[in-house]
This record gives structure tokens, C-alpha cells and sequence, in this order.
């Protein structure tokens, strides 16, 4: 029960593990386990942008995927709305899914090349019996559109006549056909080109406005996150290595992961005197993670202790939580 | 002398009838130990320019109406495809972006790395060059790295190893289209690290293309910024970033969303990419442009020297935009 006077979130996470089996030999028995997410909790309240940060094989894309149960959790809880939907499954999942949508990183490869955008965006409308006849349908349709800055006789038309920004609107307007109240954005200005970029970032900014939405927010520029988040999660081999608010975490990061990401992004202001810090090696293979601290063997600051023991992630100041020994 | 000289150079692709104008005459030199950037957004150019250099596009579809390109005092457009094999590789060295789509899967990084030596140094295409070349980038056991297969290196690695092959034959050129665009942040800094001091232990020139401004301030000495084909702006790099002239460059800079503003909105630049319409002589950019008036449709601006080293296409660089919307703004007063 959520304590009186607190806003109950919307989406709460809970200890949430995704593992993929490892499989070897000519009889693909399982060998080991990839932990792509691990132990990871966290909650999101109505109309909130929680940022999720980390680079490739982090498992923020895992992470997204097991939110909107495009994946099944291994072990833990998401919690929309006070029902678990990491024990649900089959009628009972399908029929939440109009709450919960997503959007992808690449407009091109996640938008049929056969349908038009009128089938593309209705299709949504149909699984979920939203449009009672075909009037009302086309009148969605073309206030959808209109949402996302297409024109209406777009409709008529199919992905490959569009660019990418305008392929990224499109399939911003298939999350939003359902009126979801969660949106799982998985790198979805990362393809496109800066100018463009920021128009699609200022549109989803207006939508979430607009209609109150929910964003999970998931990219690897921590700048275009800290525009959208109000809080940020950074993620590092599976696990959250540090969160919370979002300009109090990018002006003052307490893990060195999250000091290193800060200090990579490029700064365009030439009388900028801040020198890039270069964080050696890369990112070990998750089959195999290291021991202690998974971010000892490129950490600067390591210490014997972080070799052998995994750091807890422990709130520092509220609101800011942080896993390394030395914060 | 320049090691490179791009002259006017134009370059057309006709397909089912219909020549589009991907380079519309760009004029560009690269000096001995000099970086310079290309920077654009997709389909302006950069890369056809940066690939023409050694006259990879392959013609047809592609063809030169105009231009010549200068490399070493040779002239590109005019040699014999056996000549043209001797600086590919040999003067100019390429890296790509997508260094797993560049390497060749089914053979040993060694082996690959060997064979870019042998076509042009065969004397020393050598199991000690192989390893030597592999430290240089910075690749550590490369005695065992060597026997691997790309599949079993991380990107950074493989960016690292398409370097190394890049760099096999000694060129004095090193041609790089978005090498670190495919590649995590924190790596992407250590890729730039390694051609900054390759730049400098070898003397060798770098022609960069990016769409990421950041890059450019962390490697270019000039700068060309392009767009639909042309140069629109090009000067000093630090300049340029500080104090951007062209109503494009000038909007580019402002949609970037920098790290700790906490700003409530990001600036974008209005509509999109459009390529230009036969016979229309105006400027380019007037549609996306918050400077543009009505003589901008009339006839094309001449990318004219307007301070010593900066070039800008647009006459009215130095005056404030007719229209203060707040793109414009946040354009014209951008930090």
C-alpha cells in the first residue's frame, strides 16, 4: 500500500532480473547465464521522463523490453497500476497492453515497408477495438498525425516516402493510437540528425504535456536524456551503478562510471577548458563479469576492496543513490 | 603546396533518367599534418565529396561535369585505374564507420592487416609488422589479437584494427568517414585520442567527416560545413564553433543539446532537407532559414571570404534576422 500523502507510482520495478540462457555443445546445454538485467528496481510516477543511461551491452535495452513484457522477466516484478505484469500472461497481458506502448530506435526497420501509415497507425486502433466504424477511424487517424506534425494526407502514403524524422513521428504515432499512459522510448532520436532531433525531442516533450504520459527514456547521450528526465537511472553491466534527480546527477556525479560518460560528452565551446578523461579498456563481456565492482578494472579510483566486494547501491542524499564504496 | 586540392568540384548520379547533384562545386584543401572536418547532416555530400578523393564512387552511376582533384600534385580525375590503385590505400588511407561491415569476417585480423601492407610495402608484409602496427593502435596482446576473427573484437577494437589497416602503408592521408559515430561515448574518446596522435607522430593530414559538431572541436584545425551539396561555411575550427556565421552553421550549433543547461526545450531547425528543384537559382537553406527574405529565392549566394580564413555563403551573415521567432533567436544568440 502506498503510504498516505505519497503519489502512488505508476510503474514500479522491483528486483527485476532478465537472464539469457547460454547455450554450448553439440547438445546446446546451458552453460552459463548472460545477466543483461540485475537487480534492478525503480518507479516511475504518472507524467514523469525517468532517463535510463549506459552504453551498449549495459541492458537498458533489456530493461525497456522486460517493462513493456516484450521479454519475460527471469526473477522480480513490474507493477503497472498495481497489477504484476511479470506473472501475467497470455488474455489477461494482452488486454493491459493498450496501457503500455513503445517506440524503437529505427524508424525504418520497425515500420511495415507494405503498409501505408494509415494501416500502420489504424492497426493499433484495430487490435484494440478503439474505432467503432471506419469514419471514426479515419478521423483518429488524422488527429494522430496531426499530433505528431504529419499532414493528413499522409495517410495515403508508406515509410520509404518519408524521411527518418518524419518515420520516427509516424511511429510516435502508433504508441500514442492506444492512449497508453507509458511510453518505453528506446533510443529513439539516436538515428536521426541533430536538427532533426531536436524537433522530435521537443515533440515528445509536448505530447507528454499534452496527454500526460509516462516516458522511460532510454539513450546512450546523456545530454538529449537529461533534456527529457527528471530523473536518470545510469546502468552499467546490468545494474544501476547510480540515480537520481536529473541536473543534480549530471552537475555532480558521484560514481566514476557516471563521471566518465559526463566527462566523454563533447563539448562544443572552444574556450571550454575541460580536458576529456579517458576511461581505458571497454566494457567486460557480461558471460563473464568481474568479480567485486564490475567497473574495477576501468575504474581509476579502485581498491582492494572493490575487488572482492560488490558495492550495494546506497542513498547518499535523498533522492540520489549510489553503488561504490568510495562515494 | 596542399597535399589535396579539391577544384570546384561537382558530382552528378543519373538514374532512370533524373542526374541528381550530390556535390555541387566544392572547393576544399587539406595541408601536410593539417586536420580538416567535413560536418553535415545526411545526404549533404560530405561523404561523396570525401570518397571522390580517390574516385571510389563508382562512375557510373556517378560522373564529374566539373572540378579537379590535386592529391600530391597528381591529378585524381584523370588517372588510369592502376594508378588509382597505387594511392588507394598507398597515399590516402580510409576508415569507415561500420568497421564490422569494412572487415572481411572469414579471415584472421593479422592476415587482413598483412595483406593492406603487402600491396604497397610487400617487403615488410611480415608477422612483426602485423603485431607492430596492432601496438601502434593502441591494441594490447596483439600477438594473440592477430589470430582472431572480427566477430571476436568489440567494436572499439575492430575501429582500432580498421585504423591499423588504414595506416599499413604509411599514406599521408587519412581519410575517416564518422569513425566514432558506431561507437559508445566513452569509447569514441579514445578513438579520437588515437588519430589526434597518429596526426601528430606521422605528420599525416586528416580528413574527417562528421555530423557531430563535438568531433569537429576535438580534432579539426578548419572546418567545412556543408549542405545540399555546397559548402556553405568553412573557416578555423575554434573560430567557426565560437562564433558561427552561416544561418545554418549558426542553428546547427544551437540544436545541440548541451550537457547541464537543463534547458526546457532544445532549439530545432524548422522542416527538413530538401534537395534543390531544377532551375530554382535560390539559396538552399532559405526554407529552414530564419534570416531568409525575399531576394533569397531570387539567385544563389556566392560563398564569399567575409573576415581573412572564413568563407561564408550568405550575404546577410552579419545582420540580425528580419523575423525574431525563437528558433531565430536562440540562433543569432546562441553561446
Amino acid at each position: 500500500m502506498p503510504k498516505p500523502g505519497l503519489r502512488m507510482n505508476l510503474l514500479e520495478v522491483r528486483h527485476l532480473k532478465v537472464h539469457f540462457p547460454v547455450r554450448r555443445g553439440r547438445f546446446h546445454r546451458v552453460t552459463g547465464h548472460i545477466k543483461a538485467v540485475d537487480d534492478v528496481s525503480f518507479g516511475l510516477l504518472a507524467g514523469e521522463t525517468l532517463g535510463v543511461v549506459g552504453e551498449s551491452g549495459c541492458g537498458k535495452t533489456s530493461l525497456g523490453r522486460a517493462v513493456v513484457r516484450l521479454l519475460k522477466p527471469t526473477v522480480g516484478q513490474v507493477v503497472f497500476e498495481g497489477e504484476d505484469l511479470a506473472a501475467m500472461g497470455g488474455a489477461a497481458l494482452r488486454s493491459r497492453r493498450r496501457q503500455f506502448q513503445m517506440i524503437f530506435q529505427d524508424p525504418q526497420g520497425s515500420l511495415d515497408p507494405r503498409m501505408t501509415v494509415e494501416d500502420i497507425v489504424g492497426e493499433a486502433l484495430d487490435l484494440h477495438r478503439l474505432a467503432p466504424d471506419g469514419r471514426a477511424r479515419r478521423a483518429r487517424i488524422e488527429a494522430l498525425l496531426q499530433a505528431v506534425g504529419l499532414r493528413p494526407e499522409h495517410a495515403r502514403r508508406y515509410p520509404h516516402e518519408f524521411s527518418g524524422g518524419q518515420r520516427q513521428r509516424i511511429g510516435i504515432a502508433r504508441a500514442l493510437a492506444v492512449e497508453p499512459k507509458l511510453v518505453v522510448c528506446d533510443e529513439p532520436v539516436s538515428a536521426l540528425d541533430v536538427s532533426v532531433q531536436a524537433q522530435i525531442v521537443n515533440l515528445l516533450r509536448d505530447l507528454q504535456d499534452d496527454r500526460k504520459l509516462a516516458y522511460l527514456f532510454i539513450a546512450h547521450d546523456l545530454a538529449v536524456v537529461e533534456h527529457l528526465s527528471r530523473r536518470i537511472l545510469v546502468m552499467y553491466l546490468g545494474r544501476v551503478v547510480e540515480t537520481g534527480e536529473a541536473r543534480s546527477l549530471v552537475r555532480m556525479p558521484k560514481h566514476p562510471y557516471t563521471q566518465a560518460l559526463v566527462a566523454a560528452v563533447p563539448v562544443l565551446d572552444p574556450e571550454s577548458n575541460r580536458r576529456r578523461s579517458l576511461l581505458p579498456g571497454e566494457m567486460p563481456s557480461p558471460l563473464s563479469p568481474p568479480v567485486g565492482c564490475s567497473f574495477h578494472p576501468r575504474c581509476p579510483m579502485a581498491e582492494a576492496r572493490c575487488r572482492t566486494e560488490p558495492p550495494a547501491l546506497r542513498e547518499i542524499t535523498p533522492g540520489h543513490r549510489v553503488a561504490c564504496h568510495l562515494a | 603546396m596542399p597535399l589535396l586540392e579539391i577544384k570546384d568540384l561537382t558530382v552528378e548520379f543519373k538514374a532512370g533518367g533524373e542526374t541528381t547533384r550530390a556535390v555541387d562545386g566544392v572547393t576544399l584543401s587539406v595541408s601536410a599534418g593539417e586536420a580538416v572536418c567535413l560536418a553535415g547532416e545526411s545526404g549533404c555530400g560530405k561523404t561523396v565529396t570525401a570518397l571522390s578523393v580517390t574516385r571510389l564512387v563508382p562512375t557510373p552511376p556517378a560522373h564529374y561535369p566539373t572540378g579537379q582533384i590535386l592529391l600530391d600534385g597528381r591529378e585524381v580525375l584523370r588517372l588510369s585505374r592502376r594508378e588509382l590503385r597505387q594511392i588507394r590505400g598507398g597515399v590516402v588511407g580510409y576508415v569507415f564507420q561500420e568497421p564490422a561491415g569494412a572487415l572481411n569476417p572469414v579471415r584472421r585480423v593479422g592476415d587482413q592487416i598483412r595483406e593492406s601492407v603487402r600491396w604497397h610495402r610487400p617487403e615488410a608484409a611480415t608477422e612483426a609488422e602485423v603485431i607492430r602496427l596492432l601496438r601502434l593502435v593502441g591494441i594490447s596482446g596483439p600477438e594473440v589479437r592477430a589470430r582472431d576473427y572480427p566477430h571476436a573484437l568489440s567494436g572499439g577494437m575492430q575501429q582500432r584494427v580498421m585504423i591499423a589497416m588504414a595506416i599499413a602503408a604509411r599514406p599521408n592521408l587519412l581519410v575517416a568517414d564518422e569513425p566514432t559515430t558506431a561507437l559508445d561515448v566513452t569509447l569514441q574518446a579514445q578513438i579520437l585520442d588515437l588519430l589526434r596522435e597518429l596526426k601528430r607522430q606521422f605528420r599525416m593530414s586528416l580528413l574527417l567527416i562528421t555530423h557531430h559538431l563535438g568531433v569537429v572541436r576535438e580534432i579539426a584545425d578548419r572546418v567545412a560545413v556543408m549542405y545540399v551539396g555546397q559548402i556553405v561555411e568553412l573557416g578555423p575550427a575554434r573560430e567557426l564553433l565560437q562564433r558561427p556565421l552561416h544561418p545554418y552553421t549558426r542553428a546547427l550549433k544551437a540544436a545541440v543539446p548541451r550537457l547541464g543547461a537543463g534547458a526546457p526545450r532544445l532549439t530545432s531547425i524548422p522542416g527538413t532537407v530538401l534537395g534543390q528543384g531544377a532551375g530554382d537559382p535560390g539559396c538552399r537553406f532559405r526554407s529552414r532559414c530564419a534570416w531568409a527574405r525575399a531576394d533569397c529565392a531570387m539567385r544563389a549566394p556566392e560563398l564569399a571570404e567575409v573576415e581573412p580564413g572564413r568563407l561564408v555563403r550568405c550575404p546577410y551573415w552579419n545582420q540580425p534576422p528580419p523575423e525574431w521567432n525563437a528558433e531565430a533567436r536562440a540562433a543569432y544568440e546562441s553561446p
